[in-house]
C-alpha cells in the first residue's frame, strides 16, 4: 500500500460547503413549518420527507458512499430501509389502541370533582 | 487491466481472496455494519415513540423559547460539526496531519457545545417539572382534552430516552474523536475515515430526532402562555 501514499478522497471543499448550505437551509424550511398550522399527517410526511433527503446528502457526500463501490451501497442500504418499513407493521395495533382507551364520561380522577352536567 | 478499472462488475477474482471486495477495509466495513444496526436501534425507538404517540393524547408543550432556539442551534452545531470533520478527513487523505488534527478539534469543539446547550434544554423542562414518567401539572391542564382524556406522560419518557442515547452516542463520539486527534500520526488515514463515518451518523441520527421530536411538539398556539 505504499503506492498509495495520497489516498483517494473524493470530493473539494467547495461541494462540501455547498451540502452543507443545504443541510441548514432544510434545516430553516422545518423549523419555518413548525409554526404552520396543517393537518398532522401532511405536516408527518413533509417533515420527513426533508429529513430523508438531508439524510441521504449526508450519507452520500459526508460519509462518502456515493463515491464508494455499488456493491458496497447495495449491501448496506437496501436491507436497512427493508428493515425500518418493516417496524411499521405495529401501527394498525397502536390506531386500534387508541380506540380502546377507556373514555372518560366525566371529568378524569385526577381533577377536583366537578359540578353535574345537566 | 486490473479490476479496480472495472468497478461495479463483480469478476469471480474478488471474492477468491487476497483482494477488497468492497474495496474498503474490513474496519471501514465493520464500522459501517454497526452503523446500520444502530440506525436500527433509533429507528426502533423513533418508531416506539410513534407508537405512542399515535394512541395517546399526546401534549404539544415546546416554546419557541427557550426549546425550539435551543434545537435549532444544537441542529446547526451538529450541521457544521460534519462539515469541519469532513474538512478533517479530506486534510488526512492528503496526508496533511496537522490539518486533520486541527479540523477534529474544532468538530469536537462543535459536538461539546452541542452537549452543553442540550444539557441546558433539558434543565429548564426539568425545571418546569417535566419526569420521565411525569408531566408538569399545569400541562396536565393545559392538554387535557374536553372528552376529559389527559395527556399521556410517556411524553418525557420518549423525550428523555430518545434524546439521552443520541446525546450519549454524541459524547462517546467526542471521546472517539479527541482519541483520534491524538494519535492522528500514528494512525492510517482510513482509521481517521472511519471516525468520520460514526461521527455523520450521529448528525444523521439528529436529522430524525429534531423534526420529530421537537417540531412535531411546538405549542403553536401559545397554549402554555410562553
Amino acid at each position: 500500500m505504499a503506492a498509495h501514499a495520497e489516498e483517494h478522497f473524493a470530493g473539494s471543499n467547495k461541494l462540501f460547503i455547498s451540502i452543507w448550505g443545504w443541510l441548514v437551509a432544510l434545516t430553516l424550511v422545518e423549523i419555518f413549518l413548525a409554526y404552520k398550522t396543517m393537518p398532522i399527517h401532511i405536516m408527518l410526511t413533509i417533515l420527513l420527507g426533508l429529513s430523508i433527503i438531508k439524510a441521504a446528502l449526508i450519507v452520500a457526500y459526508f460519509m462518502h458512499l456515493k463515491f464508494e463501490r455499488l456493491s458496497l451501497i447495495l449491501t448496506l442500504v437496501p436491507m436497512l430501509v427493508i428493515c425500518i418499513c418493516l417496524l411499521m407493521v405495529f401501527f394498525p395495533d397502536s390506531f386500534r389502541s387508541s380506540g380502546l382507551r377507556y373514555q372518560f364520561k366525566e371529568s378524569p380522577p385526577v381533577a377536583p370533582a366537578p359540578a353535574e352536567e345537566p | 487491466m486490473s479490476t479496480e478499472a472495472r468497478a461495479g462488475h463483480f469478476p469471480a477474482v474478488d471474492w477468491s481472496g487476497g483482494t477488497l471486495p468492497y474495496r474498503v477495509g474490513h474496519r471501514k466495513l465493520g464500522m459501517w455494519l454497526f452503523i446500520v444496526s444502530d440506525s436500527l436501534t433509533f429507528s426502533a425507538l423513533l418508531m416506539g415513540y410513534a407508537y405512542l404517540r399515535a394512541s395517546n393524547n399526546w401534549p404539544t408543550p415546546f416554546p419557541f423559547y427557550p426549546s425550539i432556539v435551543f434545537s435549532s442551534v444544537m441542529t446547526f452545531c451538529l450541521l457544521s460539526s460534519s462539515l469541519t470533520m469532513v474538512f478533517g478527513v479530506s486534510a488526512s487523505s492528503r496526508g496533511d496531519k496537522a490539518g486533520a488534527r486541527k479540523w477534529i478539534l474544532a468538530t469536537i469543539f462543535f459536538g461539546v457545545s452541542f452537549i452543553v446547550l442540550h444539557l441546558i434544554e433539558w434543565n429548564h423542562l426539568i425545571g418546569e417539572g417535566m419526569r420521565p414518567f411525569f408531566l408538569p401539572e399545569h400541562w396536565v391542564k393545559v392538554f387535557t382534552l374536553a372528552d376529559g382524556t389527559p395527556p399521556t406522560p410517556l411524553f418525557g419518557a420518549t423525550f428523555f430516552t430518545i434524546t439521552g442515547l443520541h446525546m450519549f452516542h454524541v459524547a462517546t463520539g467526542a471521546i472517539y474523536l479527541f482519541v483520534v486527534a491524538m494519535r492522528v500520526n500514528k494512525l492510517k488515514h482510513e482509521d481517521v475515515e472511519i471516525s468520520g463515518l460514526y461521527w455523520h451518523f450521529v448528525d444523521l441520527v439528529w436529522m430524525f430526532v429534531f423534526p420529530l421530536i421537537y417540531i412535531m411538539s411546538v405549542d403553536m398556539h401559545g397554549a402554555l402562555g410562553h
